[in-house]
């Protein structure tokens, strides 16, 4: 394509064929004249002119590529070494002042610790098991709430914005402000080991110790809906952020994934032999990695629901999995974090930190190169360059969001609700040809054949007059009706059969007054 | 050792005063946008009820004629000059852009049947049930109208007029079809061909020598100027009280007929009108064209306007209320964008021609916004949700029973012939289609 600036002729600058790719919407309607499949001729003009417009739609958007402004973070190593010997001291001392300040750990006494990053990375909530819960800005350090709720707490989570978030106590779930004010309490989440929140569905969804799975959408404050999902006890559970089902792990090695649509999963896979200790989905849906505590950690490509794509075994236990934006995979055993990168064919260890205490919680912080882990004893972030996405897009999720902004894009991201029904394991489905109620309307039109006529059930009147009422006369009329309900099917069936039989029949030779002597099917075609 | 790590400068991502605007970094990664499909569903499925919500097409109205508006019409370079008639003889002047009447004076005596404008839209020509063709001057003033320029007795009743595109000759019907210069008193040609009254008359506004009319013997016959006589004539099964001319296509015309149907006819093949309208529920009373020809509005004795698609069997639009009564005229503005009918009570009524725009300016982040929402739509219409949405109307009660009844009406006839195929000799009850059932012959 070229463009003309000022009377000179410049062309546009190239595009490579991965950026394209990577853009791509997909195969266009076949419309070469020989194999199409559309008759009409205006339709096809129509269609193709689409088509242009979408094809630079693509190759616009991925030029658009020229004008990201950051870079991914790196870790080279010297030569004779290699990057797993870096300890995080050494990172801190080797990077600028801002990016040291990221690395903290705050020594906290109320025993295990579980994090959530808001989804612009910009907030933390951390919850200890004895009931201490704090919400704070962790980039400046500001702290918004510190609360001791007096309970047992099981999980925490960020709602869509980071002045909510929602706690799994005791018994109950509760809603708290960015100030630690009580807004709801949530009885119908009973028992909740599990929390998660689906942004773009205004879901908070929540996996209880007994097994009940429940949705609540937080915008009009309804459940959606809540069952038993009889997996036993959920201790591992996730979301697919790319079609927002639950990833719920269970003991006998099975990963299924739940929409609050059906009480039953929409699939399952049996990924270990044993118990699934942790489960963790690409932010971009391209991969599931699951660890068990035969050592076993597999990698899954959960668009196909196939796999496992790497399968190895490391050497303790993984008991938490984090993926990252870039798809590093932190991998937590014991005290000890390990960050694998996944190379073309083989996991390698990139880097890894021996934490001081237990790890009992991990997530990568979105858009920054941050791990936080949550121990039996605080909380601490990790360095971990190259992990996050460098370019956010500023009308999906924008850390440095002002009040005005959040609030207008609150009120735009109410305005995108999706509704709960459209989640289903293809988030494209939508926008396909429905062809599976098209299968069905066929499906009952041909069970029609296998149709028995109706049983008539008949009951005569009783009447006194003469010569109207009697045994024969009941059964004759019955055999009437008999008749006529038979003859009805009959039709029906002809009706159907004419329709979907389309196969021409050979013509016959014609005998002229010899023909009935042929047999009948012959006799009917001509 | 090398190593980078994420640090921004918050300066790059934050306005500098507060009098700018906020940065929006944009990524258009399709990983940072998940969803698309399904919230751009939302999108349309929110967009097409906002349409329904912001679908409020009445404009205003404009009150003072003492009876039934008789007829319309449009100034050809000015958008908010109207001029009205009605059945009690007077004029009325109005400018829309205001709502005002600047001028009224009785003009004739009975009915004035029809009002033009002639082509440099100085003087207009008005004819009425007394026989007679006046020409007045058009003035912006609002001084009361004392005396027409020229009076011109014709010999026959006259019925209807209509300018040509660009001479100044004009077309009356009435008992024949008269064709006269604006500067002369006799009619320069005369057509006849068997009909004693034809109801209407219109130039060909491309073409424009051809004109066709509307005859009490159920036809609709075409004429050339250049020809000596009538050119030809088709005849359908109830009689057309109006037709228009397709502005920018010269073969389409489109006719309202009494059996509650619109046709639409090429005059290549006039045999079969290439499309049927339907959805009224009484007879159509007056047709005419948006200035694109894609569209048509059509007024009924139903009480009810609708707007057609030329291509669409169905109507796209319905409007009514219940303050008005039988349509008797009906006009598209000529920017497009507005609707003026005139109705049995005494009123004009302003209506836009797309319910949900919005009038006046634009910003331009709204006009984007629009067109987002406008190809949303287009790409999920398929879906059923957002087709029962768009596709939802009002209507007042009358009206929907008639429907409903006007479909069993067709379902038995339809039912009864099929009865009647099934049961008669191969090829004896030929298919008829829709579009050939209502014309009855052809003549050349």
């Amino acid at each position: 394509m070229a463009v003309s600036i000022g009377g000179l002729r410049r062309e546009r600058v190239p595009i490579s064929k991965e950026k394209l790719a990577k853009h791509d919407k997909g195969e266009g309607i076949d419309l070469k004249a020989k194999s199409t499949r559309i008759k009409n001729k205006v339709i096809r003009q129509k269609l193709k002119r689409k088509e242009v417009v979408y094809n630079n739609t693509v190759k616009d958007t991925a030029r658009t590529e020229l004008l990201l402004t950051e870079d991914y973070g790196c870790l080279e190593a010297d030569c004779g070494e290699v990057t797993v010997q870096y300890k995080q001291k050494q990172i801190v001392d080797n990077v600028d002042i801002t990016a040291a300040a990221k690395r903290f750990t705050l020594n906290l006494e109320f025993g295990p610790y579980y994090i959530k990053y808001t989804r612009n990375g910009r907030h933390l909530v951390l919850g200890g098991r004895k009931g201490h819960v704090a919400a704070l800005d962790w980039v400046t350090k500001k702290l918004a709430c510190e609360i001791n709720v007096m309970e047992s707490i099981h999980d925490v989570s960020w709602l869509h914005i980071e002045t909510m978030f929602a706690v799994a106590q005791k018994d109950w779930v509760f809603i708290y402000d960015n100030q630690g004010i009580e807004l709801h309490c949530l009885k119908a989440m009973y028992k909740v080991s599990r929390l998660e929140f689906l942004p773009y569905h205004f879901l908070l969804a929540s996996g209880s110790k007994e097994g009940y799975l429940a949705w609540l959408d937080v915008s009009i404050g309804k459940f959606v809906n809540s069952f038993n999902s009889k997996v036993g006890k959920i201790a591992v559970m996730t979301q697919n952020p790319t079609n927002a089902m639950l990833c719920v792990g269970d003991t006998k090695g099975v990963v299924s994934m739940w929409s609050p649509n059906s009480k039953n999963p929409l699939a399952k896979m049996l990924c270990h032999t044993q118990t699934v200790a942790a489960c963790a989905v690409h932010p971009y849906g391209t991969y599931m990695a699951t660890s068990c505590p035969d050592r076993s950690v597999k990698i899954w490509d959960i668009r196909q629901l196939a796999g496992p794509m790497h399968s190895y075994y490391v050497r303790a236990p993984v008991e938490h999995l984090s993926y990252s934006q870039t798809g590093q995979l932190a991998m937590a055993m014991g005290n000890v974090v390990e960050v694998y990168r996944l190379s073309t064919d083989e996991m390698k260890p990139y880097m890894r930190h021996r934490a001081d205490w237990t790890v009992t919680s991990m997530q990568f912080c979105p858009y920054e190169d941050i791990l936080g882990i949550g121990t039996t004893k605080g909380v601490s972030s990790l360095l971990i360059p190259g992990s996050g996405e460098p370019n956010f897009d500023g009308l999906e999720s924008n850390p440095f969001q002002t009040k005005s902004q959040r609030r207008e894009a609150e009120v735009k991201a109410l305005l995108d609700k999706i509704q709960p029904e459209l989640i289903c394991l293809d988030p494209v489905a939508i926008a396909e040809v429905d062809t599976s109620t098209f299968k069905n309307k066929i499906e009952t039109k041909n069970s029609v054949l296998y149709l028995k006529p109706k049983n008539i059930d008949f009951k005569p009147r009783r009447t006194k007059a003469k010569g109207k009422g009697g045994t024969a006369k009941v059964v004759k009329t019955k055999k009437i009706l008999k008749e006529l309900s038979r003859k009805e099917t009959i039709d029906m069936l002809r009706q159907t059969d004419s329709r979907s039989d389309t196969r021409k029949t050979k013509p016959q030779k014609d005998y002229g007054i010899l023909n009935r002597f042929l047999p009948k099917s012959n006799k009917k075609s001509n | 050792m090398k190593v980078k790590v994420l640090t921004r400068n918050p300066d790059e991502y934050l306005r500098e005063t507060k009098r700018d605007i906020h940065k929006v970094p944009r990524n258009y990664d399709p990983a940072l946008h998940p969803f698309e499909a399904a919230r751009e569903y939302t999108r349309a499925l929110n967009s097409v009820k906002l349409e329904r919500i912001f679908a409020k097409p009445f404009v205003g109205c404009l009150e003072g004629h003492k009876d039934g508006v008789s007829c319309l019409c449009k100034h050809p370079s000015q958008l908010s000059t109207v001029l009205s008639g009605a059945f009690d003889g007077e004029i009325r002047i109005w400018n829309l852009a205001h709502r005002t009447c600047i001028s009224n004076f009785l003009a004739h005596d009975g009915i004035i049947r029809g009002i033009v404008l002639s082509q440099s839209g100085e003087n207009f020509i008005s004819v009425g049930d007394d026989k007679t063709i006046k020409t007045w001057k058009l003035e912006n003033s609002s001084l009361s109208q004392n005396e027409p320029i020229n009076t011109v007795i014709s010999k026959t009743i006259i019925t209807g007029i209509s300018h040509h595109q660009t001479q100044p000759i004009f077309a009356t019907c009435g008992e024949v079809c008269d064709l006269w210069e604006e500067t002369r008193n006799e009619p320069i040609r005369t057509f006849k061909w068997g009909v004693d009254s034809l109801y209407d008359i219109k130039y060909n506004p491309v073409q424009s020598n051809l004109f066709a009319t509307c005859a009490s013997d159920r036809s609709i016959i075409l004429y050339d100027a250049r020809e000596a006589g009538p050119l030809q004539k088709v005849f359908m099964r109830l009689r057309t009280n109006k037709l228009s001319w397709n502005p920018m296509e010269a073969i389409t015309f489109t006719c309202a007929n009494e059996d509650y149907n619109l046709y639409t006819y090429d005059i290549r093949k006039l045999r079969t009108p290439v499309n049927v309208h339907m959805d009224h529920v009484e007879a159509v009373i007056d047709v005419d064209y948006s200035p694109t020809g894609k569209e048509f509005v059509s007024g009924s004795y139903d009480k009810s306007i609708r707007i057609f698609e030329v291509n669409k069997g169905h109507s796209r639009e319905v409007y009514h209320t219940r303050r008005m009564q039988r349509l008797t005229c009906m006009g598209w503005s000529l920017d497009n964008k507005y609707i003026i009918s005139g109705s049995d009570e005494m009123n004009i009524r302003l209506w836009k021609a797309r319910a949900s725009e919005k009038l006046g300016v634009l910003r331009p982040r709204e006009k984007a916004a629009l067109n987002y929402s406008e190809a949303l739509k287009e790409k999920f219409a398929a879906h059923p949700q957002i087709k029962r949405i768009s596709r939802h109307r009002q209507v007042p009660k009358y009206i929907y029973n008639a429907k409903a009844e006007l479909r069993t009406i067709r379902e038995k006839i339809n039912r009864k012939e099929a009865n009647k195929r099934a049961h008669s000799k191969k090829g004896a009850v030929p298919f008829v289609s829709e579009r050939s059932r209502h014309v009855v012959q052809q003549k050349v």
